[in-house]
């Protein structure tokens, strides 16, 4: 939809100084998609023209304004034999579709912080670490589990800057398992997650969607199924699932431990 | 920096903030369309270089530089670019204003595309997607020669595919006015004060319409042939609002963004009034008042025999509360209305309507005008489903023109559609069936409750008509109806799909199911032995002196479903399978009277101009019109061309509404073709002929659903298996049509049932105002449908015809809810039937009740 409180749109690149009523534009899917009456002027990233996806030694950083198509287009290292299949599994739980995929980026589904971004999911994952810039100039280092606060928040100044997310390379080595459900085929996600298995033979599991915000727990070994289910019942209390209209907090529980125990016993 | 646009230079700068569908429309690509304007239905889908985007959330200014393809530049010298083709001889259309958007994007996908995943983001209100699948798979369809009971393509199909058909915006209108209108956030408030002197301050606000500058005269938004029919409870603006939502003030100016700014400027002191949202306290003694006078605004009192004393003696009783929620009608096109004056002084109003005529009447009895001194038309419209047997915006605008003497336009949000349009009448229904134990039925009793929100629009009708076709399919010597429709302090209910029936279908045929397992009898038994026969009389002559059994094909339809029973499934391990069926009748037409004028006339060219005053808003009735002419006249349907839906074509028109576009404005045009060839063979001119039909007497229809699903038992997944769907639509005119009618009506029944509502918080406000909060059935969601109908032929309607087009919808629902009861034992009385909800009711029941499957076998007829 229009945006008619915006009366300039200026590179992000040629910013001198970040203003209230300034908001980043990415693809700008979400931005246009509801009104943004406080918005006055949008400041253009396209203008940096970021690498949308580098893939070194250290592991693989995608940037910010990498979009959803490029990233499910990407085709990884072999030494990364699980990443594709889950980039795409997480691309296809996006309630939106392919078209959208060629517009909306990475960072902007990281910082819209919905439960169900499967952008979250991703690199919550694999161990995510945010770039941020931040309004006074720094360069400032976060878990992508650290910058998902809530529903939509997050641990973000108005000003600072999401540049890329790097997903490091002793993420992206195990094998992995995905289990997302909605409450309509394709639909949005009510619960996400994802089981990861390390050479080391650790597993991580990564809760999302079912909770505001990503939720990981670290087993040095496959746990059992009563481990596993009583760690998931001590970290996530019955009163801290979504509720919403993408479903009942009671079912999103159920969804959670039951996709927990069905990742446990693939990646087992 | 220019934009391309198929293949053309455009110079014009958008706006900072400007998406690229409304620059693209500016420019004149008309079918770039509005269906969300969020990105979620992709009505407005373009490509960008290439790639195809939805453009409603593509900012216009990245557009520059790059080349921009739309629906008018995807056809090339060689003709339809052959996704067009494919539209067009599958015709994946009824309404046609999502087709654009489909379109575009099969133009952009590899034909071994996986289709559940790359339509999500493409909606379709209309067709169910069986016509959309074999589009996209290049499945076309034979045609005959066009006459009655051919398949006959709309006429306005190449239009649609090609993005050239006309609908209520796709006009340029010079100096254009644009109005948006600031809505109340309380519930129930008295208006204190308006203060416009800051938005009138602002550059291009050309003024401010409050209750002061409103007639006094109380209305209905409900559009009936008697408009008595509705409480006039409406002001164009009000000193007093009664739901979160309802206009405050009317902001114009000379552009969006000025009204927009000019809403916000608008300074309102409100004194907050006690709310009431929930119809059962608001039947209460002491419970605040919506309106002056009782909330009860309707009611409802049938007795015949002595159900109490029935119930007592009856060898079963079943009891059980039904509920349905809030859900929207969801036409891609929203609604809205643009009017101007033209050079004679006259107002003319071009909007989204199933009726003209009635909207015309409306506006002059509410700014005394005679009806000569308004013109009422409607371009293509892009669905209706009853939302547009309502005047929701035609009022407001016509005050602004009147007052300001310039063009103005007002076109709705799709959050507006949500939050202040209507929405399907919530019901609440206790029913108690009594039967003996051969299977027939002693006694129904029910409690009807309908919440028709903050005006009473549709409210009282609805409720008639709920509670009549729904039980006097039924023999029943013991009937006790109480119901009533009450206001409450939310959004206003109005018609939609089916006028309350399938709300009281879904208890009643719930309830019949759980009678026939407490007899041991197959439910399609059970329905054979009470249902009417021909030659019986439908409910009290008092109330129905104009209805009859004009045809009959309920056996047909029982014996379809009873078939379908024995077809073999294929279900997912450990998912418990169940089968489930439902039926349901409809009346042919409103009581009271349903009119219809229709003229031909033999034009020099040899040809012939049909012109009838019924929209056209994807029911296909235009199709049907011509099929009808062309066989009335024993001409090609090529000759005949349609105009439609404008006060100016014909003496009068009721509407679009109550299923009546083939068998009332059809026998209108059988009657006008008749009089032509009269009066040809004469040789008398002027060669035309005049057809008028008063829509009496009327005929039922009959509809019957089946369904076999499994259940997921760990997430509460309905899975479909089979579907058949049996109709008496009397003698069919165009069977592929009418297929699409019904696979259209199943499916956005199917979204009601398992998905849609529109919810209400504790405020009274509207929290599902958005696609993504309000999941309409995608391409993924919809299963295929067989789709069998009845042979019978009814001298009520034109060449046998009956009517259908709400009738699918009705017992879809229930026929799912059976089938899911079959299945798992689980009797669910509250839709939606969502996967959470279904989950919680089985793992409620799972200690109690015997493991899923072992009920499975009862029930089932022979």
């Amino acid at each position: 939809m229009d945006l008619n409180t915006v009366a300039e749109v200026r590179d992000a690149a040629a910013l001198d100084r970040w203003r209230p009523g300034d908001a980043w534009l990415a693809g700008g899917t979400y931005l246009f998609s509801e009104p943004q009456p406080g918005v006055t002027r949008l400041l253009d990233l396209a203008s940096f023209n970021w690498a949308p996806l580098t893939a070194t030694d250290n592991g693989l950083e995608i940037a910010a304004t990498c979009t959803v198509a490029e990233l499910f287009g990407f085709e990884p290292p072999v030494r990364w034999p699980a990443l594709q299949p889950l980039i795409q599994q997480c691309c296809h739980a996006f309630l939106a579709s392919f078209k959208i995929w060629n517009v909306a980026t990475v960072g902007g589904n990281l910082c819209n912080a919905l439960p169900a971004g499967p952008m979250i999911s991703l690199t919550a994952a694999l161990d995510g670490v945010c770039t941020v810039l931040t309004v006074d100039g720094r360069t400032r280092l976060m878990p992508v589990t650290e910058l998902v606060t809530g529903a939509g928040t997050i641990a973000l100044a108005p000003g600072d800057l999401l540049r890329s997310v790097t997903l490091p390379g002793t993420a992206l080595g195990g094998t992995t398992a995905f289990r997302q459900g909605s409450l309509n085929t394709h639909g949005r996600s009510a619960a996400l997650l994802i089981g990861r298995r390390d050479p080391s033979g650790a597993l991580v599991l990564t809760v999302t969607a079912s909770t505001v915000r990503p939720v990981r727990l670290s087993f040095p070994t496959i746990p059992d199924a009563a481990m596993l289910r009583a760690a998931i019942t001590a970290t996530i209390p019955d009163d801290a699932y979504v509720d919403d209209v993408h479903g009942l907090p009671e079912w999103r529980r159920h969804l959670t431990l039951l996709f927990a125990e069905e990742i446990r016993r693939e990646l087992a | 920096m220019t934009i391309r646009v198929n293949g053309e230079p455009h110079d014009e700068k958008p706006r900072p903030g400007q998406c690229l569908r409304t620059y693209l429309r500016e420019q004149g690509l008309f079918g770039v369309k509005k269906g969300c304007d969020a990105g979620d239905c992709g009505a407005c889908t373009v490509h960008v270089d290439g790639m195809p985007v939805h453009s409603c959330v593509y900012p216009a200014v990245r557009a520059a530089g790059r080349s921009v393809t739309t629906v008018e530049g995807l056809a090339d010298a060689e003709g339809l670019h052959p996704a067009q083709q494919r539209f067009l001889a599958a015709q994946g259309f009824q309404c046609g204003f999502c087709t654009a958007g489909y379109v575009m994007t099969a133009a952009a996908l590899d034909r071994d595309a996986d289709l559940p995943r790359a339509l999500k983001g493409n909606l379709c209100r209309c067709t169910g997607y069986r016509s959309i699948d074999n589009a996209m798979c290049g499945v076309g369809r034979a045609v005959g020669d066009g006459t009655v009971g051919t398949d006959l393509g709309a006429p306005a199909g190449p239009d649609i595919v090609t993005g050239a058909a006309r609908y209520t915006f796709d006009v340029d209108v010079p100096g254009l006015l644009h109005m948006k209108v600031l809505r109340s956030p309380h519930p129930h408030a008295r208006i204190v004060s308006i203060d416009a002197t800051a938005a009138l301050a602002i550059p291009g606000v050309v003024a401010v319409f409050t209750h002061e500058d409103a007639p006094t005269t109380l209305f209905s938004t409900a559009r009936h042939e008697h408009p008595e029919e509705d409480p006039d409870d409406t002001r164009v603006l009000d000193d007093v609002v009664r739901f979160v939502g309802q206009r405050v003030a009317a902001v114009v100016a000379e552009t969006e963004a000025a009204a927009e700014a000019g809403c916000r400027a608008v300074d309102v002191r409100y004194r907050v009034l006690p709310a009431v949202f929930d119809p059962e306290e608001a039947m209460r003694p002491g419970a605040p008042k919506v309106h002056a006078g009782t909330n009860v605004i309707g009611e409802l009192h049938q007795r015949h025999g002595d159900a109490d004393a029935a119930l007592d003696a009856a060898d079963v009783v079943y009891e059980g509360t039904f509920h349905t929620p809030r859900a929207q009608h969801a036409a891609l096109e929203t609604h809205g209305a643009l009017a101007w004056l033209d050079d004679d002084g006259r107002l003319v109003m071009r909007s989204s309507t199933q009726t003209p005529f009635l909207t015309r009447r409306a506006l002059c009895a509410l700014f005394d005008l005679p009806l000569s001194q308004v013109r009422v038309v409607a371009g293509r419209v892009g669905g209706g489903f009853g939302g547009k047997q309502e005047m929701l915006v035609e009022d407001l605008v016509a005050l602004a023109v009147l007052r300001l003497g310039r063009p103005v336009k007002l076109e709705y949000t799709r959050a507006e559609q949500f939050t202040a349009a209507t929405v399907r009448h919530p019901f609440t229904v206790r029913v108690a069936v009594g039967a003996s134990r051969d299977g027939t039925l002693t006694a129904l009793k029910l409690r009807v409750v309908s919440n028709t929100g903050a005006y009473g629009n549709h409210g009282p009708s609805v409720l008639g008509h709920a509670c009549h076709e729904s039980l006097a399919v039924y023999h029943c010597p013991n009937v006790t109806v109480d119901g009533f429709a009450v206001y409450t302090n939310t959004v206003p209910s109005g018609a939609f799909r089916g006028y309350g029936l399938g709300q009281v279908i879904f208890a009643v045929e719930s309830a019949l199911d759980e009678v026939a397992r407490l007899l041991g009898m197959d439910p399609v038994t059970l329905r054979e032995r009470n249902i009417i026969r021909p030659g019986d009389a439908l409910g009290p002559p008092d109330e129905v002196d104009d209805l009859t059994l004009g045809s009959y094909g309920l056996d047909q339809c029982l014996s379809a479903v009873r078939s379908a029973y024995a077809r073999p499934v294929a279900a997912p391990d450990g998912w418990p399978v169940g089968r489930g069926m439902a039926l349901s009748m409809i009346a042919t037409g409103p009581p009271g009277g349903h009119f219809a004028d229709a003229r031909i006339a033999l034009l020099p060219s040899g040809g012939y101009e049909l012109s009838v005053g019924s929209a056209e808003f994807g029911n296909g009735s235009t199709t049907v019109h011509v099929q009808i002419a062309a066989t009335a006249l024993g001409v090609s349907p090529s000759l005949i061309s349609v105009r439609q839906s404008d006060t100016d074509l014909v003496g009068h028109d009721t509407g679009a509404f109550a299923s009546t576009g083939t068998v009332v404005a059809g026998r209108a045009v059988l009657l006008a073709c008749e009089d032509l060839l009269a009066r040809v063979e004469s040789g008398e001119g002027p060669f035309v002929g005049h057809g008028h039909w008063a829509g009496s007497p009327r005929s039922v229809a009959f509809n019957a659903q089946y369904f076999c699903v499994a259940v997921s038992p760990d997430t509460g997944e309905i899975r479909i298996l089979d579907s058949v769907h049996a109709a008496d639509a009397g003698t069919v005119m165009n069977p592929a049509q009418c297929r699409g009618q019904v696979e259209g009506g199943v499916a956005q029944a199917l979204g009601t049932a398992m998905f849609e509502e529109v919810r209400v918080d504790d405020h009274g406000r509207v929290t599902t105002a958005a696609f993504r909060q309000y999941h309409l059935p995608t391409y993924a969601d919809v299963p295929r449908t067989e789709v069998v109908f009845a042979d019978t032929d009814d001298p009520c309607g034109p060449m046998g015809a009956k009517s259908m087009s709400e009738s699918p919808f009705n017992p879809v629902a229930p026929a799912l809810a059976n089938a899911v009861r079959d299945a798992t034992g689980v009797r669910l009385t509250s839709l939606p039937l969502s996967r959470d909800r279904v989950w919680l009711a089985l793992r409620a029941v799972t200690a109690t009740v015997p493991a899923p499957g072992a009920t499975a076998g009862a029930g089932r007829p022979d």
